[in-house]
């Protein structure tokens, strides 16, 4: 008797103690896991940090020699070591501004579409190419650029540009020629397709947060549909709008394939839309792995950081934009 | 009755507007599909996939082009996804309601549309110089980079959509938090998962940019990720600008491979998407 009582106790006092190093290993296991996890969310914010830090020391070499006078330089001569950033930076805003006038008014008509105009039975089907073609990678859009759309414009439609405005005062130093296909122009309408899927799908997600209710309120005081989408719909979204044209922004200024292919890697800056020029993507993309002696491949890395600066606060703004809607959405 | 018609007229037009930037921008883009299609099936043969990256004016293949893509996209998602499913795992369980969270999430946004040429300095500035030497394993990480964003915001995404009372039953059966991660939230979340996963790959399958002065290029098959690799992208890139005939049909027939890579890659994940959105 007395034994077995023993015994039990004994027994009790294993699993107890069993049981404790069971508890004590998964309160350890997960407290490994718990750090593991943490750890890893710190290692986004440290890559933004390792990018902007590695970034500054690379230019280091080039702010230094170059001073403020980077930004207000057009020379750019590897040969004399002298580089200066604005015929990049003009390209690169340049080339986004045409791409975000064709594509903007384009995305809002096809999303207005999609969500007002459209059959219920297209809907899925177009809304789901969309989304795939904003998949598709930018360096399709380049080679196709290249090939096909710039001999295309060099024949069919520079050469009646060039004459049609040879007589108007300010167009004619825009569209001066010879009509070279690649240049300017050409980038920035390559780029308009290609940033042409993301705004609108970002606009239709958009448009899609409006209430039925508000909407059949404006049919019902007798609106027409374009009322409805330009007092009811773009109103009550324009935050979210705003975001979904910045995004596209900030994709059109990094964008580096479909531009460099097209854009003639030339470091002037001309008025005539027609000539070549070059973007601050386009120019690394050309010259980094050639890039002889220090200051030439810092020169080159101080334009990737102004890049990467410019995007950062574009991109931060859509993405703040974007967030104050979910919050109004609630 | 005038006011009336003015504004119908009104309406017409700039919906009428709106059918007709449909049919240009999807036109447009269909186009450039077409074309896509046609050129690169012109040139379509075995030899692509077994003959390696001819000199110019030759005829060859892209073997180890593709090669060289597959070995860094595989090392590239190896490293970057479990880094990002595990910096998604946090801001979805550990730190739902944390600061913390608000910062990645933000920050992670942006990564996720950041130039990638500047991935390519970065990884350059880091791996290259010290290194002293282009290679793949650069490459690769510069890919790494790329799908860490990406995984860190569908992982978040998709575990916020496991319920809570399945978390909530798991926990009251006195599992851990580490194990009611790993058993209840993960399994739930998988096809979730898996989808973020193949998105990544589908993003950096036609990455160029940072490629280009990582991983450089090759001309010869390379299994070493200590040397310079080809990549399909990298030698696109080079051979579309080249005057050679050969080389220009080569780097249409690579687009459409990329192409279709990547249109099946996002077709499987959006499947899976909605086969769970069905359950």
């Amino acid at each position: 008797m007395a034994d077995g009582v023993a015994v039990d106790e004994v027994r009790l006092g294993q699993t107890e103690a069993h049981l404790a190093r069971v508890f004590a290993g998964l309160k350890f296991r997960n407290a490994l896991f718990h750090l593991l996890t943490l750890a890893c969310a710190w290692a986004v914010l440290l890559l933004l940090g390792g990018v902007i830090v590695s970034l500054v020391i690379g230019a280091l070499p080039s702010i230094r020699a170059f001073g403020a006078g980077f930004y207000t330089t057009e020379v750019w001569n590897p040969v004399t070591e002298k580089f200066g950033g604005m015929a990049p930076m003009y390209g690169t805003i340049v080339t986004s501004t045409i791409a975000m006038a064709l594509a903007v008014p384009s995305a809002f008509g096809i999303a207005i579409f999609l969500t007002e105009l459209c059959p219920f039975r297209l809907r899925r089907p177009i809304g789901i190419a969309i989304e795939l073609l904003a998949g598709i990678p930018s360096i399709i859009f380049g080679i196709w650029g290249l090939f096909v759309f710039a001999p295309f414009l060099q024949e069919h439609v520079q050469p009646p540009l060039i004459a049609l405005f040879a007589n108007v005062p300010v167009l004619s130093t825009l569209f001066a020629g010879p009509p070279y296909g690649i240049g300017v122009l050409t980038a920035g309408i390559v780029l308009a397709i290609m940033v042409l899927p993301i705004i609108t799908s970002i606009s239709r997600d958009v448009f899609e947060t409006v209430p039925d209710m508000l909407k059949e309120a404006a049919y019902g005081v007798g609106c027409t549909t374009w009322e409805v989408v330009r007092f009811v719909v773009i109103p009550y979204t324009r935050i979210g709008l705003l975001g979904g044209v910045m995004l596209g922004l900030g994709r059109a200024l990094g964008e580096t394939m479909a531009v460099t292919f097209v854009i003639g890697n030339a470091h002037r800056i001309k008025a005539s839309l027609l000539a070549p020029g070059t973007t601050i993507s386009a120019t690394i993309a050309n010259e980094f792995t050639e890039a002889v002696g220090d200051l030439y491949t810092s020169a080159l890395i101080q334009l990737g950081l102004i890049l990467f600066l410019i995007t950062f606060i574009i991109l931060a703004i859509s993405r703040y934009m974007l967030m104050r809607m979910h919050i109004q959405e609630g | 009755m005038a006011i009336y018609d003015a504004r119908r007229r009104r309406s017409k037009f700039f919906l009428g507007l709106c059918y007709v930037f449909v049919a240009v921008g999807l036109g447009w883009l269909a186009l450039i599909l077409g074309t896509l299609l046609i050129e690169g099936f012109r040139g379509l043969s075995p030899a692509v996939f077994t003959e390696m990256t001819p000199p110019p004016g030759a005829e060859g293949g892209l073997l180890n082009a593709i090669a060289g893509s597959l070995i860094m996209t595989a090392i590239g998602v190896i490293v970057g996804a479990p880094l990002g499913m595990l910096a998604g795992t946090y801001m979805a369980e550990y730190g739902r309601y944390s600061k913390l969270t608000v910062v990645v999430r933000f920050i992670n946004d942006i990564l996720l549309s950041a130039p990638s040429i500047v991935v390519g300095l970065f990884v350059y500035e880091v791996m290259v110089v010290s290194m002293g030497h282009f290679s793949a394993l650069a490459g690769a990480m510069a890919l790494a980079v790329i799908v860490l964003p990406v995984v860190v915001r569908t992982t978040e995404d998709m575990l916020l959509l496991v319920p809570h009372t399945l978390r909530e039953a798991a926990s009251a059966l006195g599992m851990s938090r580490s194990i009611v991660i790993a058993k209840v939230a993960y399994r739930a979340a998988r096809a979730g998962l898996i989808t973020g996963v193949l998105l990544a790959i589908a993003r950096i399958s036609g990455e160029t940019a940072p490629l280009l002065f990582t991983a450089l290029n090759n001309q010869f098959f390379s299994a070493d990720v200590f040397k310079p690799m080809a990549s399909l992208p990298v030698v696109i890139f080079q051979f579309a600008l080249s005057p050679y005939k050969e080389w220009q049909q080569l780097a249409w027939t690579g687009a459409l491979l990329i192409t279709l890579a990547v249109l099946a890659l996002s077709i499987t994940a959006r499947a899976l998407q909605t086969q769970r959105n069905a359950k």
